[in-house]
């Protein structure tokens, strides 16, 4: 095999005196040579199969991924930097725009922290309306996942079934919050409105009708020929390189490591539930794709539980400093008008200090750190992205596999270029 | 200042308002007390939760360099805080080689406040482009809209060259070349084409 | 004094009636058919493209517009869609693929951030894709849904339909970028990316 010398006048940049793009040589005859070739290909931003825009840069051999390089920040929109401009609560709908697959996930993430914060504590029936909401967002992230995975690796009726469980999500999304993907659900110390009649019958009919579809798209892909060859072997992490990277969620556990945020740090009474970790052993694509499928069932049961055991009471906590006051009280009481006034003028002011809450988002541990200085709005929201740190991966997933491949791996991932580029 | 704290290096210790430990470090002996965090019997951090920067709204005071750091095994998690002078040069050594996820986390940290990680293998601009010419837009002197008008901002935007030409008909890998990482750039004019640079092997956790 | 009057033409529609008939069913024939096979190029950045995905999944399925056929390519793709917010970084990658659309071809912006910036009045979003792009169609809402994206196509079509290719004013012309590099004056991008609303106040720390 010949040796080729690469001379490149990298002190200039590749252009010539007129400004158009300079075509350097590579071989000594002038003529390109396919066998010994690498090529550069650019995959994305806008890109079908790139989940958003993520741009990729991948040096081939051939079909086979030589190096691959993610390029981010196509959707950074400074959402950590508009935190630090606006009030708490009006931080809650900026949340729902990060990981746009799960809004309610991460508005409970951002309330549980400024809670924390503010040394708040929520009501009973707050807890299991926001474990609701929580695994409701883990359903819909994971149906997306299976969607639009189905459709990267060819079969695109489960996109349709996928969906259609996700309208039937929406339809209570909406019935309660209003909204059907940018829900703003919580509010510091609670939520915007309590669950109206009937969500609980739908809400019931649904895990009671939800497992079928699984079944359905578990009988079409998980023992298909062309899935399983798809997905077996591809993109496998070690469980020590996953705990290296950094990885959470799905990722981390199809990998072997047994780390789930509602087991190990339990929050909203997750302890109390009864549901298992689903752990993967191989850590490749086919792993992770039972893991998320199986995770689904288990949400359906904590689901079944959470509406069984929901209790009477008031969503609210019953501090007038941090929650508004209702209206009639506002209208006819001096000291509900002040605090309704202060707190929508002023709003809620934070103690001194800092917090950080991690929770299981469907993607993995996304975590909201917050620093106060005393006033009504944060010094610092830095929101801890799982996909960003799992994405890192991806690099080290794709050497050595074809250029299909690196589009299941891609997909496995299961990112949401929101909450990567925030 | 002597502390109480076993970690090398450190100055002072509290605790957070969710009543995790904080930790702060010299920033000279950063690269040392995390080692000893990772490495010591008993100690065992071998998670990076999360890598992130804060600078307060009172100029006066430091900027902090922010590591969140888990002991998967022992079920323990530690903060770790360097402070930084916003006089003196803004600058603390890599934690790369240690966890490989802090690669994105140093990159964004550093392009979003300007702290350089002395030791990390590609710093380079991750959530803006590499051209970007306002600043470091998480700094508390950086206006939220923006250093420039609206107009000069799409015009900037509209003149970044965003892709290199890859066609294999005209291997312009010198218009690429602009785009590529340094190291790929210097692999590239090396002509080591195909060879994969080993990964430094991840530590076993 | 002579007085010569000037006359100009105002519509390049002939005053002939035959002929006049045959464009109306020429105009007819062609403005249909492209309306009602828009294939879209689904720029599809945050929310609003899981909302446009909605649209094609089978409870509201656009499929029966005509859309189903989704271009991903620019080079076969009639509307270009820009569902959702468009970060500075991005805007060289929009325009790009609105050059390489062939024409005709129009644009619709999806949802507030594509249209005005939305909630993100900083230093990353563009104030609005038409700063960038000519927009023919522009669908409020955050996201807006389905009902109010196929609301928007079906204003598309209405659009199109009032089109001619007779009429040098009604018909679709290529829009380049100015010398500056930018689709408008400066003046006017400032103005129209001006705060206004709440955005006004929502700017100062603390």
């Amino acid at each position: 095999m010949s040796k080729r010398t690469v001379e490149l006048e990298l002190a200039t940049p590749g252009v010539d005196a007129e400004g158009r793009p300079a075509r350097v040589p590579l071989t000594a005859s002038g003529e390109p040579s396919l066998a010994e070739e690498h090529m550069l290909v650019n995959i994305g931003p806008q890109h079908p199969a790139t989940h958003g825009v993520l741009r990729l840069v991948v040096e081939l051999d051939g079909e086979t991924v030589v190096r691959c390089i993610p390029h981010l920040g196509y959707l950074h929109s400074g959402f950590e930097k508009l935190g630090e401009y606006r009030h708490y609560n009006q931080i809650i709908p900026l949340t729902d725009r990060t990981d746009y697959l799960s809004p309610m996930s991460n508005n409970v993430g951002f309330a549980l922290a400024a809670e924390k914060l503010m040394g708040i504590e929520i009501t009973p029936r707050c807890t299991v309306l926001r474990v609701i909401a929580c695994e409701m967002s883990r359903i819909i992230s994971h149906m997306v996942w299976l969607g639009t995975t189905s459709i990267d690796l060819g079969a695109f009726t489960p996109f349709l079934w996928a969906f259609q469980e996700r309208e039937r999500i929406y339809d209570l999304q909406e019935m309660w919050t209003g909204a059907r993907l940018t829900t703003s659900l919580t509010r510091v110390g609670g939520l915007m409105a309590d669950i109206p009649d009937g969500f609980v019958e739908k809400l019931r009919h649904f895990t009671q009708t939800f497992p079928k579809t699984l079944a359905e798209i578990d009988r079409v892909l998980t023992r298909n020929a062309v899935w399983a060859g798809r997905t077996q072997g591809v993109g496998t992490l070690t469980a020590a390189e996953a705990i290296n990277y950094s990885l959470s969620g799905p990722m981390l556990r199809a990998s072997g490591v047994a780390y789930d945020v509602r087991k190990d740090k339990p929050y909203l009474g997750y302890e109390t539930y009864d549901f298992d970790v689903i752990v993967g052993e191989h850590g490749d694509v086919f792993d992770r794709y039972l893991l998320r499928l199986e995770e689904c069932h288990q949400s359906n049961r904590i689901l079944q539980q959470a509406v069984d055991r929901l209790p009477d009471g008031p969503i609210n906590v019953d501090d007038p400093r941090v929650i508004l006051p209702s209206k009639t009280r506002a209208m006819s009481d001096m000291e509900a008008m002040i605090f309704h006034f202060k707190q929508v003028m002023e709003g809620v002011k934070a103690p001194v200090g800092e917090a950080y809450v991690g929770i299981e988002n469907p993607k993995g541990e996304l975590g909201t750190y917050l620093v106060s200085d005393g006033t009504a709005k944060p010094v610092r929201w830095r929101i801890r992205p799982p996909s960003f740190i799992n994405l890192s991966a991806l690099p080290r997933m794709a050497e050595g596999h074809l250029l299909s491949d690196l589009i299941a791996i891609n997909a496995s991932v299961d990112i949401v270029m929101g909450e990567v580029d925030r | 200042m002597t502390s109480s704290s076993p970690v090398p290096g450190a100055l002072r210790t509290e605790v957070a308002r969710d009543g995790e430990t904080i930790v702060f470090v010299a920033a000279d002996r950063l690269l040392e007390a995390m080692t000893w965090l990772k490495e010591t019997p008993g100690q065992e951090f071998e998670y990076l939760v999360d890598v992130t920067a804060v600078e307060f709204r009172d100029r006066e005071r430091p900027l902090e360099v922010v590591y969140f750091l888990r002991s998967l095994k022992r079920r323990a998690d530690i903060r770790i805080k360097v402070e930084l002078p916003a006089t003196a040069e803004l600058a603390v050594d890599s934690v790369w080689g240690l966890w490989r996820g802090a690669d994105w986390l140093e990159r964004e940290v550093f392009d979003m406040f300007g702290i350089t990680f002395r030791g990390h293998p590609d710093l380079r601009r991750i959530l803006m482009w590499e051209t970007y010419a306002e600043g470091y837009p998480l700094r508390k002197s950086f206006p939220l809209r923006g250093r420039f008008s609206r107009a000069e901002q799409v015009r900037q935007a509209l003149n970044i060259n965003p892709e290199a030409n890859y066609s294999l008909e005209e291997l312009s890998i010198a218009e690429a070349a602009g785009d590529l990482p340094d190291d790929m750039r210097d692999r590239l004019r090396r002509g080591e084409r195909g060879v994969i640079p080993e990964p430094p092997p991840p530590t076993a956790a | 004094m002579k007085h010569v009057a000037e006359t100009k033409e105002i519509s390049g529609q002939s005053p002939n009636y035959l002929v006049a008939k045959f464009q109306d069913l020429v105009n007819w024939a062609v403005n249909s058919s492209r309306a009602n096979s828009l294939w879209p190029m689904p720029f599809g950045t945050a929310c609003c493209a899981i909302e446009f995905m909605a649209t094609a999944a089978s409870r509201f399925d656009f499929a029966r517009f005509g859309m189903e056929r989704q271009a991903f390519s620019p080079r076969q793709a009639d509307v270009l869609i820009c569902a959702g917010r468009l970060p500075f970084k991005l805007a060289p990658v929009i325009r790009r693929i609105y050059d390489q659309m062939p024409q005709p071809k129009w644009v619709i912006s999806m949802g507030a951030c594509a249209s005005t910036g939305g909630v993100f009045d900083n230093y990353a979003m563009v104030q609005g894709i038409d700063t960038i792009v000519p927009v023919d169609v522009y669908v409020p809402g955050c996201p807006p849904r389905p009902e109010g994206l196929l609301y928007g196509i079906l204003l598309l079509h209405k659009k199109i339909k009032g089109e001619s290719l007779f009429d040098a004013v009604k018909r679709r012309e290529e829009q380049p970028l100015d010398d500056k590099g930018l689709r408008l004056p400066p003046e006017t991008i400032d103005e129209i990316s001006e705060p206004f609303g709440n955005s006004v106040h929502q700017f100062r720390s603390s």
